[in-house]
C-alpha cells in the first residue's frame, strides 16, 4: 500500500514491545456495535492508475488559452514567472508546518515577514497581517475589526462590490447581528463603509470622497483594492482609508478553478490590535542574532478563545509566499508595467468594440483601468460565438445585477497580446 | 479597613472609604508570565462587580479582567500603557490597575490574605 | 547564518524582468486619469535581479524544517508524508488553469472530481452530504455551527449556547462565538473524557450543539458516545465532530454511526494536503439529512453523468467563501484517496494507532504518562517530573529541534500541565520512531544532570531561543507613538 511503511516484522516487533496479542487490543474502547466490516470505497491504485484516473478528469475539461481569455470577475490571467513554482515547489517551504517553533521555522517566518512588508508598501498603510482565506474574507474579516472597534452593528456597502464578496460578508455578520446595507450614505450607526476600487465592473470609483464621508461620521473607510492596479492607482494609505483588502490572486497564483487564493488585509496603526489571523515581527536570540516569531498571538482564537475578533486558526502561507516571489522578481517597475500593459490594451479593445455595431461602452462617462462593462448586441449568443474561436468572452453581468441586463465586463491583461484582441473583435464581428 | 482583600479571580483591592484601588495578585501574574500589554477602560466607565472590564496579555496568555466591586471608574494606571511589566515587578504597589468610587456595598465572598493564600495552594 | 531582507539585498539598479510593451494605439494613463486617483510616490518595493531573486529564497528555503526532511510528532495535526504524485496531479494545465467562471459545460472533469471526493469522504465519515467550501478547519468549524444555528432558527427554536469540553482546541469555542453563540464548558473526568454528569447538568433547550472530538485531545477513545449522541438528541441539539483527530478510526468505525449531525475534517491532516508553511488547508463539513437543507451554496449536484452547480437553496446559510473552496487541496485530497483506496486508508489508521502505542511504550519511566492506556493515534505525556530540575515542556521542545526533530504539540490539552502531545502518523519509520525516543531519553538524562545546557537549545539552528516579550513590547512602544520601528514590518533606515 502506498506511503504506509511498516513490515509485518515491523508489526508484531511493536505489539511485542507493547506487550499486546493484536489490533483488537487497542481499538477495546471502540464498542462492536461501532465497527464497519470495511469503508465503502474501492481498494487503492498503483501510482500509475491513479495518475491515469486524475488525468482524465483533467482532460474532461476545457482549458481556454490565458491570451484568449477576456473574463475576470476577481480571478485574472496573468504572466506568472518561472519563478514562483520553483521556489513554492521547494519541500523546505511546501510541507513545512506553522511557525510555532520560530527556531526551526526562520524561512518561512522571514518570508513572510517580507510578505507583509510588501503589501505594507503597495497599499501605504503602516501594518499588514501574513495573509487570509481569499479577498471576500478578507472584507468579512476588515468588517468585524470595524464592528469591534466601533462597537456599531451596520456596515455599508458602497457601488459594485463583488457580489461573492458580499455573500460572505452576510454570512459573517449574520452570526454576530451586524446588518449589511447597501448605499454610499452613512449615519452615526455605521461601523464601516466598504468600497472596492476598481469595482466589479471594473470602473474607478471615487475612493477619496467615500473615505471622507465615512471619516465624517466617525465610521471605518475599508476599501477593497486590486493588488496589481496599487502600482499605478493611488493606494488607500494615500487618500486616508483605514483598512485595505482584497484578493491577491494576480500575485503570481493560477486561477485553479477558484482556489486556493489568498486574501491580504493591511491597517492604519490604530488598529493593528484588532487585526485577525497571524502576525510576525522582528525579534532577537541571546547572541543578538535577529529573527522573526509569531507575535501578538494573545489576539488569537487558541488564547483568546471565545474572545478572540476571529476564529482564524491559519494564513494561505504557500499562497503568500508565491505572492512574494511575484512582487520581489517583479518590482514597483515590473508591476507598473504591467498594469500600464494592461490599460493601454483594455482600452484599446473598449474603442475597438465600441466602434461595432449594437456594441456600447455601459458607463462611458466613468474611468477604468483594465476592465470594463460593455453592452452587448445578442448576449444570449455572443460568448458561444467567441468559444467556437477558442476565446473565453466577457462576463455577464445580468447573473448578479438585474438593472445590468446585457452587460458583459471584459478584461485585459499583459497576456493578452495585440492580436489576441483582433481575433476577439474578430470573433464578435462575424 | 486595613489590609488587602482578595477575590476568586486573582483580583486584590484595598479599601480606603469610598475608594477601592485595585490589582491582580503576585500568583494571577506569575502564571501569566511577562506582561506585555493591558487593555483598560476609561475614568467615567460604571462597573457592575464580576463584570468583565478590560483584558492582560502576556506572550502566552489572555486573561480577562473582572470587577469586584460595582462603582465608577475614577482613575486608571496610566504608567501601564508604557510599562505594563510593573505588574510583574511591584504588582501591589506600581502595578496597580484602577480605583474605583464604590457604590452599594462590597460583596460578602471576599477572601483576607490568609483565606486567599490558602485557596493558591490548592490550585498550584 | 542568516539571510538578509530581499528589502536589505535590494539595489537601485539591479537589472527588472524584461516585459512586452502594450504595443496597441493607447493614451498614457497620465492623460487619461485624473491625478488625485493616481499614485503619487512609487511603492517601496525591493529591486533584485533574477538570480539575485531566485538565490535568497533558496537560502531561505534551507532555513526551514519540514516533513520532507524531520519527523513531526505534533499531536492533533496528522503529519504524515505528503505524496509527491498528489503535486504533480494538482500541477495539471487541466486544473491550474480553469477559470471559476468558465460555463459548467466546460468543466465537467473539475466537478466530477468534486462530486467524487464528496462521495468518498461520506463513505469515510458515515454522512448524507459534504460542503466542500472552507478553506480552512477553523472556516470549517464556523460553518457548521452556522448550519446547525440555520437548522433550530427554521424549527423557531433560538437556541443560544454551545457545550465545549473543557479539554478543547480554541478554536472550538471561538466559532461558536463567531456565531453569536455562548459557550459552556463541560467539564472532563478524572480518565480525559468527558463527565457524563456534568453534561447532563448542562444541557437544556437552550443549547444548539455539543462539540467534541473524538477520539479526544488526550487521543482516548470516548467510550460513552452513543449515550453522549443519545443524551444530546433528546434534548434536541445536534452533535458536532471535530475532525483532527479522524486519523485514528478510519476503516473502524465512523463518525456518523456514533450519532454525529455535522463532520468536520482537515484535508491539511488526515488526507495530507501539505501545510505549506500555515496554509493553504481545507476544511470539508459533512452532514446528516436534517442538515443538508442549510449546506453552503453552491452544491455539486450529479443527474445522469452530468455535474452541475446548484445555486437554487433558499435555506441555504449562503457563501463562506468567494467560488468552490480550495480546488488545488481538493485535487491532492482526492488523488491521495483514489490511491490509498479503502484498504490503504483502514490500514493508515491502524498503523497510526500502533506506532502511537509504540511510541508510548517507549516513552513510560522517561516522561510522565498521566492516563492509562492503551491510547488511540496520538498520547499526551507530562514533563511536570522534570519540574524538580527546573524543566518545562518547552525546554523538551526545544532539545527535540536541537536534535533534528521538530517538537510535539506542547501546552495543550490546557487540562494537562507541562503536557507533550504526541502524533507520529503511519508514515514514520519504526528506527525513526525508536530515533525519537532516545533523544527523549537524552533529553531526560540531560535535563537531570545538567539543565543549564537544555535551557540554552537549539543552538545549532539558525536562530536561538527569541525574545518574544521584547517584541511584543517593542510593538507596544510603536503603537503608542514611542517608537518608529513597527517590528511588524521592515522600514528603510531614514535619511
Amino acid at each position: 500500500m502506498p506511503y504506509l511503511v511498516h513490515s509485518p516484522e515491523d508489526r508484531a516487533e511493536m505489539l511485542a514491545a507493547i506487550g499486546i496479542d493484536s489490533m483488537e487490543g487497542l481499538l477495546v474502547d471502540i464498542p462492536q456495535s461501532l465497527r464497519i466490516p470495511r469503508l465503502e470505497l474501492p481498494n487503492g491504485l498503483s501510482e500509475f492508475e491513479t495518475m491515469a484516473q486524475i488525468t482524465s478528469l483533467a482532460e474532461r475539461n476545457r482549458v481556454f488559452p490565458d491570451r484568449l481569455t477576456f473574463r475576470g470577475g476577481g480571478v485574472y490571467r496573468r504572466f506568472i514567472p518561472a519563478a514562483v513554482a520553483a521556489v513554492t515547489s521547494k519541500p523546505e517551504f511546501y510541507t513545512a508546518y506553522t511557525p510555532y517553533q520560530p527556531e526551526a521555522s526562520q524561512g518561512t517566518l522571514q518570508a513572510i515577514y517580507e510578505f507583509q512588508t510588501l503589501i505594507a508598501e503597495l497599499t501605504a498603510l503602516d501594518v499588514a497581517n501574513a495573509s487570509l482565506y481569499d479577498g471576500a474574507t478578507a472584507v468579512a474579516e476588515a468588517a468585524m475589526m470595524a464592528f469591534v472597534h466601533t462597537g456599531r452593528k451596520e456596515v455599508l456597502v458602497s457601488g459594485y462590490v463583488h457580489p461573492e464578496y458580499v455573500d460572505v460578508l452576510r454570512a459573517f455578520s449574520e452570526g454576530r447581528g451586524i446588518k449589511v446595507r447597501k448605499g454610499s450614505e452613512p449615519t452615526a450607526k455605521t461601523a464601516a463603509v466598504i468600497f472596492q476600487q476598481p469595482d466589479f465592473l471594473g470602473l474607478l470609483v471615487d475612493a477619496p470622497d467615500l473615505t471622507k464621508r465615512a471619516h465624517d461620521v466617525g465610521a471605518i473607510a475599508i476599501a477593497c483594492v486590486d493588488p496589481i492596479s496599487l502600482a499605478l492607482l493611488a493606494p488607500p494609505g494615500q487618500y486616508g482609508a483605514d483598512i485595505a483588502v482584497g484578493e491577491g490572486q494576480q500575485l503570481g497564483l493560477s486561477p485553479s478553478y477558484g482556489g486556493p487564493h489568498v486574501g491580504f488585509i493591511a491597517c492604519h496603526k490604530d488598529l493593528v490590535r484588532r487585526l485577525p489571523g497571524r502576525l510576525i515581527g522582528a525579534s532577537h536570540d541571546a547572541q543578538g542574532r535577529r529573527g522573526f516569531v509569531l507575535t501578538l498571538t494573545a489576539r488569537e482564537q487558541h488564547i483568546r478563545r471565545e474572545k478572540a475578533t476571529s476564529n482564524i486558526c491559519t494564513n494561505h502561507s504557500l499562497c503568500a509566499l508565491a505572492a512574494s516571489v511575484y512582487m520581489t522578481y517583479m518590482g514597483a517597475e515590473g508591476m507598473r508595467h504591467v498594469a500600464d500593459v494592461s490599460f493601454k490594451r483594455a482600452h484599446a479593445l473598449a474603442a475597438k468594440l465600441a466602434a461595432l455595431p449594437g456594441w456600447e461602452l455601459a458607463f462611458p462617462e466613468r474611468q477604468f483601468l483594465n476592465e470594463f462593462p460593455i453592452r452587448v448586441p445578442k448576449p444570449a449568443v455572443v460568448n458561444r460565438k467567441l468559444a467556437r474561436k477558442g476565446i473565453l468572452g466577457g462576463l455577464d453581468m445580468h447573473r448578479w445585477f438585474r438593472e445590468l441586463n446585457g452587460v458583459f465586463t471584459f478584461t485585459c491583461t499583459e497576456v493578452n497580446d495585440p492580436r489576441a484582441i483582433d481575433e476577439l473583435v474578430e470573433a464578435v464581428s462575424s | 479597613m486595613a489590609g488587602r482583600l482578595y477575590t476568586k479571580s486573582h483580583e486584590w483591592l484595598l479599601v480606603e472609604g469610598k475608594s477601592v484601588t485595585v490589582g491582580i495578585t503576585d500568583f494571577a501574574q506569575a502564571q501569566l508570565g511577562d506582561v506585555v500589554f493591558l487593555e483598560l477602560p476609561h475614568p467615567g466607565r460604571k462597573l457592575d462587580a464580576g463584570e468583565s472590564f478590560g483584558v492582560v496579555e502576556s506572550v502566552k496568555a489572555a486573561s480577562d479582567l473582572y470587577a469586584p466591586v460595582s462603582g465608577r471608574v475614577t482613575a486608571v494606571n496610566e504608567q501601564l500603557a508604557a510599562k505594563p511589566e510593573l505588574i510583574n515587578s511591584d504588582p501591589y504597589g506600581d502595578g496597580w490597575i484602577l480605583k474605583v468610587e464604590l457604590t452599594g456595598n462590597l460583596p460578602t465572598d471576599l477572601m483576607d490574605e490568609a483565606a486567599y493564600k490558602k485557596s493558591t495552594e490548592t490550585q498550584a | 547564518m542568516t539571510e538578509p531582507l530581499s528589502f536589505e539585498k535590494s539595489r537601485p539598479n539591479a537589472y527588472a524582468p524584461r516585459l512586452p510593451d502594450a504595443g496597441v494605439d493607447a493614451a498614457e494613463v497620465v492623460d487619461i486619469l485624473p491625478p488625485e486617483l493616481l499614485r503619487s510616490r512609487a511603492p517601496g518595493l525591493p529591486r533584485l535581479s533574477e538570480p539575485e531573486v531566485m538565490r535568497h529564497y533558496s537560502k531561505l528555503a534551507s532555513m526551514n524544517y519540514s516533513i520532507s526532511e524531520q519527523f513531526y510528532p505534533l499531536g492533533s495535526c496528522t503529519m504524515k508524508y505528503n505524496p509527491v504524485v498528489n503535486e504533480a496531479a494538482a500541477s495539471l494545465p487541466g486544473f491550474t488553469d480553469l477559470h471559476p467562471y468558465q460555463g459548467e459545460e466546460t468543466v465537467q472533469g473539475a466537478l466530477e472530481l468534486m462530486w467524487r471526493l464528496e462521495q468518498a469522504l461520506c463513505a469515510v465519515v458515515g454522512v448524507d452530504r459534504v460542503t466542500l467550501q472552507p478553506a480552512a478547519g477553523a472556516h470549517g468549524e464556523w460553518t457548521a455551527l452556522r448550519m446547525i444555528q440555520a437548522f433550530h432558527r427554521s424549527r423557531g427554536e433560538a437556541r443560544t449556547e454551545v457545550l465545549v469540553p473543557d479539554s478543547a482546541h480554541g478554536t472550538n469555542p471561538a466559532s461558536a462565538a463567531l456565531s453569536g453563540f455562548q459557550v459552556v464548558e463541560v467539564a472532563s473526568g478524572p480518565d480525559g473524557r468527558i463527565s457524563l454528569a456534568d453534561l447532563e447538568a448542562k444541557l437544556s433547550s437552550r443549547v444548539a450543539a455539543l462539540m467534541l472530538t473524538n477520539p479526544n485531545t488526550l487521543g482516548l477513545f470516548e467510550r460513552e458516545i452513543l449515550d453522549i449522541a443519545e443524551l444530546v438528541h433528546n434534548t434536541g441539539a445536534k452533535l458536532y465532530y471535530d475532525g483532527a483527530n479522524l486519523n485514528a478510526f478510519m476503516g473502524v468505525c465512523r463518525p456518523g454511526d456514533m450519532g454525529f449531525d455535522a463532520v468536520h475534517m482537515n484535508l491539511h491532516k488526515t488526507f495530507t494536503t501539505p501545510h505549506g508553511g500555515g496554509g493553504p488547508g481545507a476544511g470539508p463539513v459533512g452532514v446528516k439529512a436534517d442538515l443538508v437543507p442549510f449546506l453552503p451554496t453552491p452544491t455539486v449536484e450529479r443527474t445522469n453523468g452530468h455535474l452541475k452547480l446548484d445555486f437554487k437553496r433558499p435555506q441555504s446559510i449562503g457563501r463562506v467563501r468567494s467560488f468552490y473552496g480550495n480546488f488545488g487541496m481538493l485535487v491532492r485530497a482526492y488523488t491521495y484517496i483514489v490511491a490509498m483506496g479503502g484498504d490503504g486508508l483502514t490500514q493508515a489508521s491502524m498503523d497510526a494507532v500502533l506506532s502511537a502505542n509504540y511510541l508510548r511504550k517507549r516513552v513510560e519511566g522517561l516522561l510522565d504518562l498521566p492516563h492509562e492506556g492503551p491510547c488511540m493515534h496520538e498520547f499526551v505525556a507530562s514533563a511536570r517530573n522534570l519540574a524538580p530540575n527546573g524543566i518545562k515542556a518547552l525546554d523538551v521542545a526545544k532539545g527535540l529541534l536541537e536534535r533534528d526533530f521538530y517538537a510535539p504539540t506542547i501546552y495543550f490539552p490546557l487540562v494537562v500541565p507541562e503536557a507533550i502531545m504526541v502524533e507520529p502518523t503511519e508514515t514514520e519509520s519504526k528506527p525513526t520512531l525508536d530515533a525519537f525516543a532516545d533523544a527523549i531519553a537524552e533529553i531526560v538524562k540531560e535535563a537531570k544532570e545538567d539543565p543549564e545546557k537544555l535551557y540554552h537549545e537549539p543552538h545549532s539552528l539558525p536562530v536561538g531561543r527569541l525574545d518574544e516579550v521584547a517584541t511584543a513590547r517593542r510593538i507596544n512602544a510603536y503603537l503608542l507613538g514611542q517608537s518608529e520601528d513597527p517590528i511588524l514590518r521592515w522600514k528603510p533606515a531614514r535619511e
